[in-house]
């Protein structure tokens, strides 16, 4: 049986996360794994376009790298007689005896919170998990984050060598600091989607396939933490948002606002599954963050127009979710769901709350939902200064195009 | 593996506690150091006197240059160490997160290289 070249790669790239995570438990050493398994890799392309793709590729390959790596250990330890790589020997002899039948343990959960550990920068917490987790090359996550492809790679040497000097436990945190830590990876894997969410048509494809990516790793925290609801929270909102990545892109590239977009675009499939872990999430009674954010694309993502929305439940949601996690961002979005619910007064009550007017004087959106709100309630003076100072920060042509557009509305 | 937790606070906070205050700031640090002696990961302590006692000094050229004052101004002072013995780092930001330095400022978790 031939196998393609591009099969066995991708087989490859998905076995990845799981192979390189086995392999950092018995080799205690991250660039040791990453050695081994590139050369079972090189392996498994020299000798799969023949034999075909094996049954457990991801058993395949674990197998080839543990010998890999038993070869280079021993040649060291012989030359150097170093008794910690002779420790590290006897237990890899021990797995690498194993058939390559046998059902490899799944360490991933351990690798995430390492990737994830708070004692490293965010920047090296995404490179690292998209490096050992993703599988991603280190030319691929530097021209998915536009960053150099050497300061990318300093980032990750940078984080190996501190998880090696200061010793970064490999392994799930105690109960104590679960919750902590589980933040810090969910914020991870939320940071990787938004990176490819934000991405424009025209960006790279690899930007995009970041949203794919996180959506990968979404589910495999959801899966291997299913008592956290927060966990399924993140995978939902993911899944949500990602239906509508279709509808809300025009055919020149730009933005099309939720209210606009064409519904039947959405994308069903994601839309199930996403309602599905919010009802899952939702039955294990303890709220969060994620799960309110999960909920209230939920309610978008159930309704058949931007007007035909539960908006009142809608800005309930909001006012939960400014109450567990307080911020700005989230107060405009609570106006704006209050005054489609009640009517422009409402959210204008909100909006120019002077702290709220003071910490967002810079936040195009801000003026832009003001703006919306003063022209719908007939202060057509005070809508077109709004537009004006919305023009002003806007940052594409069609977004000030589109605000040149309404302020012709209000000041003809 | 022995890290280093290092203390860094305003100097100039215990110094204009209460008595009552700064009574129970040090009778926490005396618990704190007990707990760690019968966990049997303390492995010694320093407290340093105020960045106004120090004086810093460069060897150039064969000379030494003497100068009033720490090695840099800075909002919160290195005021003093403890070194403890720990499983990984997850177990020394543990033990750091209880002294009763980090309620008042931050401590820096280092790991150490070398002994004497």
């Amino acid at each position: 049986m031939l196998a393609a070249r591009a099969a066995i790669e991708a087989v490859v790239r998905a076995e990845a996360g799981r192979v390189l995570a086995g392999l950092i438990a018995v080799l205690r050493d991250f660039d040791r794994a990453e050695d081994a398994f590139q050369e079972a890799t090189a392996a498994a392309l020299e000798h799969w376009p023949h034999d075909g793709i094996p049954a457990r590729p991801a058993a395949w390959l674990a197998t080839a790298a543990r010998r890999k790596a038993l070869d280079r250990l021993r040649h060291e330890a012989m030359r150097e007689r170093r008794h910690q790589e002779l420790a590290v020997l006897a237990g890899l002899e021990r797995s690498a005896s194993d058939d390559a039948e046998h059902a490899i343990p799944d360490e991933r959960l351990r690798l995430v919170f390492t990737c994830c550990h708070p004692a490293l920068s965010l920047e090296a917490q995404v490179a690292l998990t998209l490096r050992t987790l993703g599988g991603l090359t280190t030319a691929e996550i530097a021209n998915a984050f536009l960053v150099p492809e050497p300061t990318l790679a300093r980032r990750l040497v940078r984080a190996k060598g501190k998880i090696r000097e200061a010793r970064i436990p490999y392994r799930v945190p105690d109960l104590a600091v679960l919750p902590e830590r589980l933040e810090s990876v969910l914020a991870v894997v939320y940071l990787i989607f938004n990176e490819g969410y934000a991405a424009s048509s025209g960006a790279s494809p690899l930007r995009r396939d970041l949203s794919t990516e996180a959506i990968r790793l979404a589910r495999l925290v959801a899966a291997l933490l299913p008592d956290e609801p927060e966990a399924l929270g993140l995978l939902a909102l993911l899944l949500l948002h990602d239906a509508r990545r279709d509808a809300r892109l025009a055919p020149d590239g730009t933005f099309v606002p939720l209210d606009e977009q064409e519904r039947s675009r959405w994308n069903r499939t994601a839309i199930a599954e996403g309602l599905a872990c919010v009802r899952r999430a939702a039955a294990m009674r303890r709220p969060g963050p994620y799960q309110t954010q999960a909920a209230i694309s939920a309610v978008h993502a159930e309704s058949a127009s931007a007007d035909a929305t539960d908006w009142q439940t809608i800005a309930w949601l909001y006012a939960n979710l400014e109450r567990m996690q307080p911020s700005p961002v989230v107060a405009l979005n609570r106006a704006v769901a209050v005054a489609r619910a009640t009517g422009p007064e409402g959210g204008l009550a909100i909006l120019q709350s002077r702290r709220l007017a003071a910490v967002l004087a810079d936040y195009q959106p801000y003026h832009c939902a003001h703006a919306d709100l003063l022209r719908r309630a007939g202060r057509r003076k005070a809508a077109a200064a709004a537009y004006r100072r919305a023009i002003a920060l806007a940052r594409t042509d069609a977004e000030r195009a589109h605000l040149e557009r309404r302020l012709g509305e209000v000041a003809p | 593996m022995e890290y280093a937790l290092l203390i860094y606070n305003d100097e100039t906070i215990v110094p204009r506690m209460e008595p009552g205050e700064r009574d129970e700031l040090f009778a926490a640090y005396r618990a704190y150091s007990t707990a760690l002696r019968e966990s049997d990961s303390y492995r010694g302590s320093v407290k340093l006197g105020s960045t106004a006692s120090a004086t810093s000094v460069r060897a150039r050229n064969g000379r030494a240059l003497t100068t009033d004052g720490p090695f840099a101004e800075t909002k919160e002072q290195l005021a003093g160490l403890f070194i403890v013995e720990c499983e990984n780092l997850d177990e020394a930001l543990e033990r750091a997160a209880r002294l009763p330095g980090a309620r008042l400022g931050t401590i820096e978790v280092r790991p150490i290289d070398f002994r004497g």
